[in-house]
């Protein structure tokens, strides 16, 4: 066990520990919690209901979000649902089981406490966003409906049509909406974190840049609780928002929280496919659709193959490939096996469409058995947004697919509260580490980001601020003027940098990078020689960078200079995550470590720990931490789909 | 392709702004729109020209950020799409295409195409909301909502909140956008409490921050990207007399 890092996992049976822990945890009196201010950066599920909490409880809120509204967050993308232990089906959930399934889906790289915490606290999540007037899938008979997803064997996922994260996102968007009302939640639109301040050892604030008239900010509060979503765009293609960053997260790291398991990625298998130089984003196709999509390629490559050509090769000359090598899970492997897998055949040399570089997705079967409108019924909507994406139609030919990056299971480490290596910092959401170990099992994040902001920081961060004391500081302190400064001198560093390559430049080649040796598949040799162009690229940045535009104005080109700069500095720590790390599990596939047979190999005696990097210094490598995994309540078993 | 770009240029709220020419060659049909503004945008940086300034996120039609008047149509010239989700094979060799933003009082201009629509926000945090706090909430399945109910609900729900409904009217109204919502709460049980004072409220908000009269001329739900139909503002119309006759709330 590292001598620093100090988890705060309550003692006792493993099911009592969150409500004894919750008994023992200090309250600051109702009147009393008016003398406190928290900042909550990020508005999206983990932020907005954090804040509208907070602000319910009494506390003085000033929320953050760098999008024109609350309601724009990146969560309002999800799609296919969010998981409740609730049991409603009657086939067999329980709490026990959600969280059994969220650890052996992590493939055991979380932490028990955290995940049975987070199973408890999902019957709550439902009920609060019926009150709140979610309009989530109903029975005909009034009840709730569920779906089962992403390889769970009970059906637990409530749903809202195919817009579960905006409907969400809306009920908590609602609800901070309510609070800005009544004047305990102040907004700030448009305006980007871009440091974190410490007094004494503690976050007491924050500095921003209003993105409209570009004036830098101090902001002073008891405690800074940071939601600001994952860093998937570190490989500038991702499934992301476009605007999706790591900044918030990577200036607090420099500030001194340790940042978790950062070579953790979830790659999406089901996307649709790049198509040129001029991509700028990827979107998911719901993986529902290999429910009854069987994937294949051709057995010997042809170049550039059609989805239209594709009809005409003979079954003989297909590979259902998934369905060869897994007969007993086949096209509903999990989604890093089915990545890899992907991967693999185009590395071959079968990859199909322009580009080599996807695989068949083809419903011809399905629609012959079950009949065109049963598919259109199921997946009708999808069918008609891969066409106007595409131009091709799915009913009568084969969809192509490629894998995506598409969640960050990597993010601040925190302990049992929530609370980073930083007195008075936390960090919710997908912002943090916490749940999902080195994989997240569909429908999870959802559940997570409002479990940490609903039902957890509310009572844990009382316990800190019930210390503290409620003295304010001012922004005149030293500690805002200079972090004041450090802000302005980076930003007019960038700006007088004039160089040649635009900042898209920079940041495609770091994707490309990440995505090379850093993406589905790691080697040492391929990490090592990462390390060293992702550090020349870091240097080429900072001289050859051309920021145009003014500082005291909206200025989207430097918005994306500062996360840019941010996501080379990250991607070297991913690298470094990644090397140390000579296992594969979940996402994080090493190719030193696998089967005779080609799969995953997870060596628990070595590598059942958090890794967790604590900044040294600009140009110095970071100092590892281990929290050691004990794991008392499940069995490590190896996964196997065969 | 090669195309012709006139595009809104202002530079602030101050500035009068203007239209202004570019040209964009090799388009591929694959692009999207935003990727086309993109490779402008590269082309201009290059020059050390500013960029066209717009605003986007999730470029897959559900933040509701984009939102650019494309040949005189909010989110261009396909139904049911937004701005995000047009890709360039909807155009041809030689096309001119005119490029503005949202035009509304309501909605001032920021820059470029990038508009102001915190008058939105302004108008849920008046009642837009079920006055639920967190915690000490009976079960979810304690009240059950005929399925058809919940349908209709989600149906209103849909809306993201761009506002190209308001684009749209020639009054500027934003009355679709409100009618989505509180419809929404309307057909839901969770939403009876506060029925009346809700729509009083948001119809008051609505009002007072300039956005013109509804006269039912349907330019919204025909360029609504999420299908918002027009019968919400019937239901908003019906609420709103009824909640002038029972209350005397605000
Ligand atoms: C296409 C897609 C589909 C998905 N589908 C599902 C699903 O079906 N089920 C599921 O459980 N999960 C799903 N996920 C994952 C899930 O949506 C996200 O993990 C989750 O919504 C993250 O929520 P969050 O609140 O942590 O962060 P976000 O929603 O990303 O919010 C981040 C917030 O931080 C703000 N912010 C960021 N940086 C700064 C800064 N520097 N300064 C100020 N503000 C800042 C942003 O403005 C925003 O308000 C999906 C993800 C994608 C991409
Ligand atoms: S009603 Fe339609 S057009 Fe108006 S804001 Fe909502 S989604 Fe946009
Ligand atoms: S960018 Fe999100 S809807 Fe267009």
């Amino acid at each position: 066990m590292s001598t620093v890092l100090n988890s705060k996992v309550p003692a006792g049976p493993l099911a009592d520990k969150w409500s004894k822990h919750k008994f023992d945890l200090k309250v600051v009196n109702p009147s009393n919690k008016r003398k406190y201010d928290i900042i909550v950066v990020g508005t999206g599920l983990a932020g907005a209901s954090a804040a509208a909490s907070f602000g319910e409880l009494g506390y003085n809120v000033k929320a953050f979000c760098f999008q024109d509204s609350p309601r724009r967050a990146h969560s309002i993308a999800a799609q296919g649902g969010i998981n409740a232990a609730k049991n409603y089906q009657n086939d067999g959930d329980s709490i026990f089981r959600l969280f059994y399934d969220t650890v052996k889906g992590g493939d055991y790289r979380s932490r028990e406490a955290n995940v049975y915490r987070l199973a408890q606290v999902s019957v709550d999540i439902i009920d609060q966003c019926v009150a709140q007037g979610v309009p989530f899938a109903r029975d005909y008979g009034g009840l709730l409906a569920n779906r089962s997803f992403g390889g769970a064997q009970v059906s637990r996922t409530f749903y809202a049509r195919g817009q579960t994260g905006q409907q969400l996102l809306l009920g908590a968007y609602s609800a901070i909406s309510r609070q800005i009302a009544n004047g305990k939640v102040k907004m700030y639109n448009r305006s980007e974190m871009l440091d974190v301040v410490l007094v004494d050892g503690k976050a007491r604030g924050i500095i921003t840049r209003n993105l409209i008239t570009g004036e830098i900010e101090s902001h002073s509060a008891h405690a800074v609780v940071l939601a600001t979503g994952g860093y998937g765009n570190v490989f500038f293609l991702s499934t992301n928002a476009m605007g999706s960053n790591v900044t918030a997260a990577w200036r607090a790291h420099k500030k001194g929280a340790f940042f978790a398991n950062p070579c953790f990625t979830q790659i999406h298998p089901t996307c649709i496919p790049v198509s040129g130089d001029h991509q700028s984003k990827l979107t998911l196709m719901s993986e529902s659709l290999r429910n009854d999509g069987r994937v294949w390629v051709p057995k010997k490559g042809i170049k550039g193959l059609t989805a239209k050509d594709s009809v005409k090769i003979a079954e003989a000359d297909r590979d259902y490939y998934l369905e060869r090598r897994y007969p007993s899970f086949g096209n509903l492997v999990p989604r890093d096996v089915a990545s890899r897998n992907a991967k693999n055949v185009c590395d071959e040399g079968r990859g199909v469409g322009a580009t080599g570089l996807a695989v068949f997705l083809d419903f011809a079967d399905a629609i012959k058995r079950d009949g065109r409108d049963t598919i259109e019924a199921k997946y009708g909507n999808l069918f008609d947004m891969y066409q106007q994406i595409t131009g091709d139609n799915p009913y009568e030919m084969p969809m192509m697919i490629y894998p995506a990056v598409h969640y960050t299971m990597g993010g601040l480490w925190v302990d049992y509260n929530l609370m980073t290596t930083v007195p008075g910092l936390y960090a919710t959401g997908e912002c943090n580490f916490s749940d999902h170990g080195a994989n997240r099992l569909g429908a999870s994040a959802l559940m997570q980001g409002l479990a940490d902001g609903y039902f957890v920081i509310p009572y844990t961060i009382g316990d800190y601020l019930a210390t503290l004391g409620h003295e304010k500081v001012e922004t005149t302190h030293e500690a805002f003027v200079q972090a004041e400064k450090e802000v302005r001198d980076r930003i007019n560093t960038l700006m007088n940098i004039n160089g040649e390559k635009t900042v898209d430049d920079f940041h495609k080649e770091l994707g490309k990078i990440m995505w090379e040796y850093c993406g589905m598949s790691r080697s040492e040799e391929g990490l090592k020689k990462a390390k060293g162009m992702v550090q020349e690229l870091k240097t080429e940045f900072w001289k050859n960078v051309k920021v145009v535009g003014g500082t005291d104005e909206l200025n989207m080109s430097l918005e994306k200079a500062n996360r840019v700069a941010d996501f080379l500095e990250l991607g070297e720590l991913m690298i470094d995550d990644a090397m140390v790390r000579a296992e594969s599990c979940g996402g994080h596939f090493r190719e030193e470590s696998q089967t005779p047979e080609g799969e995953a190999l997870r060596i628990d005696d070595k590598f059942s720990f958090v890794s967790a990097w604590e900044f040294a210094g600009d140009n110095s490598p970071e100092n590892l931490h281990k929290e050691d995994l004990v794991f008392e309540n499940v069995k490590l078993t190896q996964r196997s789909y065969k | 392709m090669n195309l012709t770009l006139k595009i809104w240029r202002q530079k602030n709220a101050q500035d009068k702004g203007k239209m202004e020419s570019f040209n964009v060659s090799d388009v591929s049909p694959d692009m999207s729109f935003l990727e086309m503004l993109d490779v402008l945008n590269e082309q201009l940086t290059r020059k050390g020209i500013d960029p066209i300034h717009f605003d986007h996120d999730c470029r897959e039609g559900i933040c509701g950020m984009c939102s650019m008047v494309i040949n005189g149509r909010p989110h261009g010239p396909k139904d049911l799409i937004t701005t995000c989700q047009l890709h360039m094979r909807s155009f041809k060799e030689g096309d001119v295409i005119s490029i503005e933003p949202w035009r509304a009082g309501a909605f001032p201009v920021i820059k470029d195409l990038v508009v102001d629509r915190t008058s939105f926000d302004r108008i849920i945090q008046a009642g837009g909301y079920v006055n639920v706090n967190t915690g000490g909430i009976p079960d979810a399945n304690a009240i059950p909502i005929a399925k058809k109910i919940a349908d209709e609900a989600m149906d209103a729900a849909a809306c993201i909140g761009c506002g190209a409904c308001v684009a749209a009217c020639k009054n500027a109204s934003a009355m679709l956008f409100v009618s989505a919502k509180v419809s929404q709460l309307a057909l839901l049980p969770q939403g009876q409490v506060e029925r009346q004072t809700r729509v009083e409220k948001m119809v008051a908000q609505m009002d007072k921050e300039g956005f013109g009269a509804c006269t039912n001329t349907g330019a919204c739900e025909a360029e609504c990207p999420k299908g918002i139909s027009l019968t919400n503002i019937a239901r908003l119309n019906r609420e709103f007399f009824s909640a002038k006759l029972t209350s005397d709330n605000i």
